[in-house]
Order: C-alpha cells, then sequence, then structure tokens
C-alpha cells in the first residue's frame, strides 16, 4: 500500500494506509467478477463508439499567453513556473 | 405578476422573446430565489456577481432587433466540473480552490454564444466522484424535497438547483450516472447523450472513455432545448462524433403532442427484477408503463445477462482511468500547493495530493494505481473492457427486439445524508442501473415517474435507446412525460416543498 501510494504520489497516513489496505479487496472481487464472463474470446472494448485515425490540420490554434498560463501557478518565477529541488540529497 | 422562477425554460424564453419580460427581470427572480434558498440547499458553489450585466447585454441586443438564440436571456446554472473564465472552477475540490481558467468549456462557450445566462456554479461530489454530494469539499447538497436528503450525485447541485426553482436549467455530466440519478432523486430531468454527442472540451476529465456532458431540466422539452445548444462536433475534443444531429426540440415537442407511444416496443430487462429495487420505486415503475401500454405500448421482456457484471467492471475502468486523468494535479502548474521545507517537487507533490484530495478521490486514485500497475494491466483493466463488449452485445440483441429499454433510475429514492458515507461498496451500487448506458455509450434519460408510496420521496423512469438515437428519447421521454403529468393534474415538481419560509 505504501508502494501505491509512492506511486500514485499521495502521502498516506498510517491510517489511511490501514483503511485502503482492506479495501484493495473491492478490486479483487471485482476482477473474480468480470473474469467469469471476460474470456479470451471476448474482444475489448476502449472507447464505446470508436473513431479512427481523428487528427486536425497542423496549424497552430487556440494559443494562451505566457501570463494565462502562470495566471494559476502557485510559484512562478522569469516567465517559468518555479518548484523545489527535483533531486533530494540521497539522490 | 407571476413568479418567473416557476416558469420553464421554454416559457420564459417565449416571454423574453415577445419581450414581456426582460433577462434583467428574470436573472434577478433566479439570483433572489438562490438568496432565499440556497442557505438551505446549497446547490451552488459560487454565485455569477455579473449575471445581471450579462442579462442586461441580451436585452439591449435584442432591443436593437438582434437575432438571438431561442433560449437567450434564459438564466442557466453550470457544474463546477466544466470551465469558465468569469467564475472559479473546483470541480468540488480543494485542489482546484479559486482556479480560474484561461479559457470556456466548449459547451458552456456556445451556451453563452446563445444567450444564456450563467447564474453560477454548481456543487457535485470532488471531481464527480460520488452519488450524493456528500464528497464535495464544500459540504453536501440537500435535496428540495427533504433537506435532510441527499440530492443524488455527483451532480446533486444541478439536479437540486432546477428542482428548488434556482435555475430553469443547467449543465451536468454523467459517468456512471451522475445526470440521471440525481434526476431521479430530485423528481426532475437529466439526459447523458450518446457518447460523443457532446463536446468534453473543458470539462475536468473523470474517466475519459465513459464521460459525457448533457442537460439538466425540470421538463424533457428543456433539456432537449439545451441539449440543441450544446450538442454537435467540435474539433476540440477527438472523441466528438461529426454526425449532423436533429433537433432534440422538434423531438420532444413531436413526443408531446403525438402518438408516439402508439405501438412503441418498450423493453423491460429481465435480469433487473423488482427484488433489487425499494418497493415504491418498482411500484412507479410498474405505473409508469401501464401508463404507457394505455396508450398503444406494447411492453416486451428482454435479457442482458452481462448488466450484472457493469457494476464491477466499471469500478475496474473508473479508477484506472481517474488516477490517469488527476495526475496533472502536481502542485506545479496550477491547483494548491503545500510547503515542505527543504523537501524535494514530488515530497511536495505527494504533500499536496494528501491536503487536497478528499478520502474518495484517495481511495479511486489508489485502487486506479493499483489496477494499472505492473503486470495487473491485462487481468484487470483488459478483463473489464471485455464486460464493456458483452453489455454492448446486449444492447444490441436488445435493440433488435424493441424501439426503447425502460429501467428503474435507481434502486431506491433518495436517501439519508450522511446513511451510506461509510460504506461505498453500498454507496456504488445506487449506480446498477445507470452504469451499462456509459459502459456502452448508449444515451439514457431519466424523467419523473411519480412518488415512492411508502415515502413520498420522487422516483425517476430511465429510458435508454440505441447510440445517435438521442432524438427517440426526447420524443418517448415527452410523450410519457405529458400522459404522467395529465394524470397528476400538474407537474411532480408542484408536490414539493416550497423552502425560503414560504410553507
Amino acid at each position: 500500500m505504501r508502494h501505491l501510494g509512492v506511486l500514485a504520489r499521495i502521502q498516506l497516513s498510517d491510517e489511511e494506509v490501514e483503511q485502503l489496505t482492506g479495501q484493495l479487496d473491492v478490486i479483487v472481487d471485482n476482477i473474480a467478477k468480470v473474469s467469469a464472463v471476460a474470456t479470451a474470446d471476448v474482444p475489448a472494448t476502449s472507447h464505446p463508439v470508436p473513431l479512427q485515425n481523428v487528427f486536425r490540420p497542423d496549424v497552430p490554434g487556440d494559443m494562451l499567453t505566457v501570463a494565462q498560463v502562470l495566471q494559476n501557478a502557485p510559484d512562478a518565477a522569469d516567465d517559468r513556473f518555479r518548484v523545489t529541488a527535483i533531486l533530494g540529497e540521497e539522490q | 405578476m407571476t413568479d418567473l422562477t416557476r416558469l420553464t425554460a421554454a416559457d420564459l424564453a417565449a416571454s423574453l422573446a415577445s419581450r414581456e419580460v426582460s433577462s434583467v427581470e428574470a436573472t434577478q427572480a433566479h439570483l433572489d430565489r438562490i438568496a432565499a434558498v440556497d442557505g438551505d440547499v446549497h446547490a451552488f458553489l459560487h454565485v455569477s456577481d455579473h449575471a445581471l450585466d450579462v442579462a442586461a447585454d441580451i436585452d439591449r441586443r435584442r432591443a436593437a432587433g438582434e437575432q438571438l438564440g431561442v433560449l437567450a436571456g434564459v438564466p442557466l446554472a453550470i457544474k463546477d466540473v466544466l470551465v469558465t473564465t468569469d467564475m472559479p472552477s473546483t470541480s468540488g475540490s480543494k485542489i482546484l480552490e479559486g482556479f480560474m481558467s484561461p479559457y470556456d468549456a466548449t459547451v458552456v462557450a456556445r451556451s453563452r454564444a446563445a444567450g444564456l445566462v450563467p447564474l453560477g456554479k454548481t456543487n457535485m461530489d470532488e471531481f464527480a466522484m460520488g452519488s450524493s454530494t456528500e464528497h464535495s469539499a464544500y459540504g453536501p447538497t440537500h435535496n428540495p424535497w427533504d433537506l435532510d436528503r441527499i440530492p443524488g450525485g455527483s451532480g446533486g447541485g444541478s439536479a437540486a438547483a432546477v428542482a428548488a426553482f434556482e435555475a430553469p436549467i443547467a449543465l451536468g455530466s454523467d459517468t456512471g450516472g451522475s445526470i440521471r440519478q440525481p434526476a431521479h432523486v430530485t423528481g426532475t430531468v437529466g439526459m447523458k447523450p450518446t457518447y460523443g454527442g457532446v463536446s468534453r472540451y473543458g470539462a475536468i476529465a473523470l474517466a475519459s472513455s465513459l464521460d459525457q456532458v448533457g442537460p439538466v431540466s425540470r421538463t424533457v422539452l428543456d433539456s432537449a432545448l439545451l441539449h440543441d445548444v450544446i450538442g454537435g462536433h467540435d474539433p476540440h475534443d477527438a472523441t466528438s462524433l461529426t454526425d449532423q444531429w436533429p433537433s432534440f426540440a422538434d423531438a420532444a415537442r413531436e413526443g408531446a403532442r403525438g402518438d408516439v407511444l402508439k405501438g412503441l416496443k418498450v423493453g423491460v430487462i429481465r435480469e433487473l427484477d423488482d427484488s433489487g429495487f425499494q418497493a415504491g420505486v418498482s411500484a412507479s415503475f410498474r405505473e409508469a408503463l401501464a401508463a404507457m401500454e394505455a396508450q398503444g405500448a406494447e411492453i416486451v421482456e428482454v435479457s442482458a445477462p452481462h448488466f450484472e457484471y457493469g457494476v464491477a467492471a466499471y469500478y475496474l475502468i473508473l479508477p484506472a482511468e481517474a488516477s490517469s486523468n488527476l495526475a496533472k494535479f502536481d502542485s506545479v502548474r496550477f491547483g494548491m500547493r503545500v510547503n515542505v521545507p527543504g523537501g524535494t517537487v514530488e515530497d511536495v507533490m505527494a504533500a499536496t495530493r494528501d491536503a487536497g484530495f478528499g478520502p474518495e478521490v484517495k481511495r479511486r486514485v489508489i485502487l486506479g494505481t493499483y489496477a494499472l500497475s505492473a503486470g495487473y494491466y491485462d487481468a484487470y483493466y483488459g478483463s473489464a473492457q471485455k464486460v464493456r463488449t458483452l453489455i454492448q452485445q446486449d444492447f444490441d440483441a436488445a435493440f433488435a427486439q424493441v424501439d426503447i429499454i425502460a429501467t428503474p433510475s435507481a434502486p431506491t429514492t433518495a436517501f439519508r445524508l450522511g446513511e451510506k458515507i461509510d460504506d461505498p461498496l453500498q454507496m456504488y451500487l445506487n449506480d446498477v442501473t445507470t452504469i451499462p448506458a456509459n459502459l456502452a455509450g448508449v444515451p439514457g434519460i431519466s424523467i419523473p415517474s411519480g412518488l415512492a408510496a411508502e415515502d413520498g420521496l420522487p422516483v425517476g423512469i430511465q429510458f435508454l435507446a440505441p447510440v445517435r438515437e438521442d432524438a427517440r428519447l426526447y420524443r418517448v421521454g415527452a410523450a410519457v412525460e405529458s400522459v404522467l403529468v395529465d394524470r397528476w393534474g400538474a407537474p411532480l415538481l408542484e408536490r414539493a416543498p416550497m423552502l425560503g419560509g414560504n410553507r
């Protein structure tokens, strides 16, 4: 569960880890249920109304200004998003 | 003077077009109603501070002789999952508190272009995950029929807003029933269009292979009128269909006056037997079917053996897609950021997502991450996708025999706030009747069928049609609505409490 928290980038408390561990069974139960009918000969459907090769003309459009892009940024400097260090000390 | 908030959007539009009423008057009436009742209902997360300016502009343009859209000047409530440039868009989450979008969702842009007047943003379960609005980070919405009960979800705010006469029409989104189930528990109308029929550009994505945007209203015609405004191809959405759609308003009008029920073959699903439904829900459903039969409809039992696998497949597909879609809330480009002294960007991300997401969102993101993690993809997500094929085949077989399928819209009437919040599995079962339409992409509509005898709360009947046959739902929905309202002597909502201290 802690590993899933790392993959999902959610820092889970001990209490949350305990709660969620029990609830993973939901997924296992659902799997057991669908496996009864999802046999090898059944094709998968990814989108209910399939479309193929949806392209648009390769021309620029709907551009945002830098100010618009940064208007919701938690932190910005010099027309860029600013974040804390990417690498920790052990890296 | 008539209470403008009690008019349907169609009637209000007619009064506006004849200049009997101004948009400023109509908008003010709805803002007054919001001020009077929304403290109790909490349908809105944000009320526009410039709706009257927008309305005044419509009035000016109309006075100048400009040709305006059919719904020009009519107020509109907008589910907070849809981004708007002039009001915050949070999708019911703390992680997006105060977020101001640099662009409008396509359905919002089309509504503005048609002259609709946005009143505000409506409450919802966080990122549309829920069936009760209890998972909103900003507190639940209350059902106008009984303020101690849930208004459905995730679009409980939009449904409650129209049920409480705070808005004549609203926009919603439906991933597993989020338009239709709230309609069921609030005595209103909600339509989930064919997948790809309405653009999702600017709808904050939950599960992209399931999400659809659609209309919410008090009458079938009003939903059809709004659907005509928002529907049709949008190159910004790669799943948007290029079909030319007929006028849904014409379809609704034809249904209301014609005899479309005569000879109509209505499928009832054998596997959804009465045992799975509250007694009053089943009884109301049977009465509505009998009313249709009396008008010449033929009720035919059809089999959909794979519907029972729908909920399980849905709760594999949805968390998987949601965990991917919600990865964008990374504390870097927008939204909340938690300060972690000395922390790396990953520490900040993890702390932010812990603080910014509510328990249901965390649950589904973790479950989805698990379902997609290395080695499990084929077994989990892949198997669930196979169930989609099987459910589509069930629909195909059924629609070879019948014109339309009818089900109760949800298993129970509105339950009490807090009643199911600690039991996510029980909560998930609310969607058993609505989920198959999302998995298969077919359109579905819920209209009021009556009140349950045991609790006096509203019940809805759901109609499902083949992909691209949205007009059929408006035709049949309007026909059934007109037969039932005739029987009742007045629309069902006339029996709802007045709210605002008037009764």
